[in-house]
């Protein structure tokens, strides 16, 4: 027999459920109840369609990839922009597909627009964005999150307060549209409410064969942080066509620094 | 409608102008003189000095012979325009459409059709702008006819009365001398030498005739006084046809207020549109103060609407803008630009998100009253090698790509907008560097592909082609290098990165 003792925000007291052994549907119900109570909405009883990610799906709340969320990319060289640019297209190719727009705003952008076709996004129909000052960035970032009928919106930032990313997260929460934030600042210990915090780091590719030159995009893909989910890393490439998760990551899950599993 | 034009013919608008101004010199004779040819033309006239035979187009020095103690001032080459138009502005009380009479460009035309029953008939409208006029100091001579150019006739060489009744231009004409019909100079000096000195005496010829010998420009001169022909104003101010007024007893001072007048405006504007199946492309705002300044926003908008609170949205942006200072007391909304309203069909099948999504739309037009238009790009792919050259803005949100994206070549994700020059060891030559350091950092190559040989498009610009690798470090990092220009023996050729592969 269990005792279990949690908090409950609404009443301000403290519960205490007493669970009988083997009871594995009464611990699924509570973990339910408490994503709910943390704003979670259940999954439907339907699965949701899946992203492409493969195993790293798991890691999230419900086994499902979350679209009414921020994420955050930390990309401090050039070279982890360019894999995250990677990563993002093949999510955005799937949030795409029924149609919709993206926008992509930032000051400094680098992105080739070309280059997204390789990865199943058609360019004209992502809208950039290329503004003057971090400000308007932040502005047009929430303005196109409350837009409904986008199906994601990339932006590029140098940095993102707390305050500015919950009212990204409020935007979200009421259009449901999928966030991705590529912060150039390394400080992760600059708290946000983003449900997750990657970093992709390119990695060397392999031919099948030893054949000479270059393989697929092969990247480590760091979870760094995962609301009511459990951070993780692996290593992905992208198979021209989809993700394609290379091995499994040692079962021993990465707990990086503190600050960075901060959650607000 | 009978239609019923008026011509004000200001007979000496520059001395007129220049009384009102300076009233000092109503006892002495000027005359206004610019230069032209290295001698100074006389041309304008004050009364006092043209009763001593000074006139236009005499030499200032033969006229200061004539009238001693004439006052010659400066001319400038384009005040008469600024002058009537300034009138203009203010006849616009008689008639919604005033011109200036491009051929003389001392006078305005005015439409009248229709205007002058509010001033108690034509008699009373015609004693009303002469008077006004004659008490702010202009002499003028007015007539009104059916045609511009009869009206024109009657008001510089009419005798007997300004007053022309409908139909009767004709008659009215028949005495008048041939210069009545504004007719150019060369074509006035041959009907003077065949002894044309009235109207009546070629009226009657056969159309032929006269087109042999005075040209097109002399029939439509003579159709537009008759009436056969339109003559087209150009009225100095375009009338909106969308447009509301809110008049306020209390000047608005505050932001809530200027909101709310917004919104009032937008309600009544929107559904006049919408009655119409108009949408509104370019609004602007005008707030008239009580210090007598003017503010004004404009918003624009990609894709004509009548949905008030998109409108509203947008104006919402620039009402920081505004400023009120003491209060707004009048605020005009006008609509210059509307368009056609493609009626969207959302409710009867759901609607496919994409582009044309409304919700979308509504996002860029926000986007460019807020930030500007020039922020929002969109590419098409553009059938060409040169990499910066294989994209292209799209100029509208609903253009369509020509040519299908290329993949079969790999491209970065990240570009560089300039390559940027690295330092690299190439052991073989037109193979692929051994390593190559950029920004400090030594980056040790251990795969690559290439070379892509990209030729420069001569006809653009001329330079060296480039062969591009594409590289990867032991890290794992991938970039784009290409070496501008040949291997030889004189060391030309130079290395670049280019871009980062994902």
């Amino acid at each position: 027999m269990f005792v279990v003792y949690f908090r409950d925000t609404k009443i301000n007291s403290i519960r205490i459920i007493l669970i009988m052994d083997g009871k594995k549907e009464l611990f699924q119900k509570l973990q339910q109840d408490i994503l709910l109570m943390q704003g979670f909405k259940p999954v439907s009883s339907v699965k949701a369609e899946s992203i492409g990610l493969g195993e790293i799906e798991n890691s999230f709340p419900g086994g499902v990839f979350p679209k009414k969320a921020i994420h955050e990319f930390i990309t401090i060289l050039p070279e982890h922009a360019a894999a995250s640019d990677g990563f993002i297209a093949g999510l955005v190719a799937v949030l795409m597909k029924n149609g919709a727009a993206c926008v992509w705003v930032s000051t400094s952008r680098r992105l080739f627009p070309a280059s997204l076709s390789l990865f199943n996004v058609e360019p004209e129909r992502i809208i950039f964005m290329d503004v003057q000052s971090e400000k308007d960035v932040l502005w047009i970032t929430e303005e196109a999150l409350k837009c409904e009928g986008l199906a994601a919106v990339v932006a590029e930032l140098n940095t993102v307060s707390l305050i500015e990313s919950r009212r990204l997260q409020l935007a979200v929460e009421s259009s449901g549209v999928t966030g991705f934030i590529l912060r150039k600042d390394g400080n992760k210990t600059a708290s946000t409410v983003a449900t997750a915090r990657w970093k992709i780091s390119p990695l060397p590719s392999e031919n099948e064969d030893g054949m000479p030159g270059l393989g697929f995009p092969r990247w480590q893909v760091e979870l760094l942080k995962v609301r009511n989910g459990n951070p993780g890393s692996f290593v992905l490439e992208w198979a021209g066509e989809k993700f394609k998760e290379i091995k499994k990551a040692e079962k021993q899950t990465v707990w990086p620094d503190l600050g960075a599993r901060q959650i607000v | 409608m009978q239609r019923r034009f008026v011509s004000i013919w200001f007979r000496q608008l520059l001395a007129d102008w220049q009384l009102i101004r300076r009233p000092e010199l109503s006892g002495v004779p000027f005359v206004f003189a610019a230069p032209d040819h290295g001698r100074m033309m006389i041309t304008g006239v004050s009364s006092l000095a043209f009763s001593f035979g000074v006139e236009v187009g005499m030499r200032a020095a033969d006229a200061k012979a004539i009238c001693s103690g004439l006052e010659v001032l400066d001319d400038k080459a384009d005040r008469p325009r600024k002058l009537l138009r300034g009138l203009g502005e203010w006849c616009v009380r008689y008639s919604p459409i005033v011109a200036i009479d491009e051929f003389g460009m001392d006078g305005l035309l005015l439409d009248v059709s229709g205007c002058t029953h509010l001033w108690g008939g034509e008699r009373g409208y015609l004693e009303e702008i002469v008077s006004r006029l004659k008490s702010k100091g202009y002499t003028v001579r007015l007539a009104i006819a059916d045609t511009p150019g009869a009206a024109w006739a009657v008001s510089h060489y009419g005798k007997i009365t300004p007053l022309i009744r409908a139909g009767g231009q004709v008659d009215a004409l028949l005495n008048l001398s041939p210069e009545a019909l504004r007719l150019e100079e060369p074509t006035l000096a041959k009907l003077k030498k065949l002894g044309f000195s009235q109207i009546k005496s070629f009226i009657g010829m056969p159309r032929s005739v006269l087109r042999r010998r005075f040209g097109e420009g002399f029939l439509l001169r003579l159709a537009q006084a008759i009436g056969t022909e339109n003559e087209v104003l150009v009225p100095l101010q375009v009338a909106v046809l969308f447009s509301e007024r809110l008049a306020c007893l209390e000047p608005i001072k505050t932001k809530v207020g200027i909101e709310i007048a917004i919104n009032k405006m937008l309600e009544s504007l929107c559904k006049r549109m919408q009655a119409e199946g108009k949408g509104l492309r370019t609004g602007v705002l005008t707030g008239y103060r009580i210090d007598g300044k003017v503010v004004q926003v404009v918003i624009g908008t990609s894709g004509a609407t009548h949905c008030a609170s998109h409108l509203f949205k947008l104006f919402q942006l620039k009402v920081d803008q505004i400023r009120p200072a003491l209060g707004i007391e009048l605020f005009v909304l006008d609509a210059p630009k509307v368009d056609d309203v493609e009626m969207p069909q959302e409710e009867m099948w759901s609607s496919r998100p994409g582009l044309n999504d409304q919700s979308v739309i509504r996002l860029l037009d926000r986007v460019a009253g807020k930030v500007g238009q020039q922020v929002i790009h969109r590419y098409l792919p553009v059938a060409r090698y040169w990499p910066e050259r294989t994209v292209l803005n799209a100029s509208s949100v609903t253009e369509k790509p020509l040519s299908a994206w290329r993949i079969d070549k790999p491209r970065p994700t990240e570009l560089l907008n300039i390559p940027a020059p690295i330092e690299v060891m190439a052991i073989i030559p037109d193979h692929p560097p051994k390593f190559f350091i950029y920004r400090g950092v030594r980056h040790l190559v251990a795969k690559a592909d290439g070379p892509e040989r990209i030729e420069r498009e001569w006809w653009l610009d001329q330079g060296e082609h480039r062969d591009y690798y594409q590289v990867e470090d032991e890290q794992g990092g991938r970039y784009w290098l290409f070496r501008s220009g040949h291997y030889d023996g004189e060391q030309k050729y130079k290395w670049f990165i280019h871009g980062f592969f994902p």
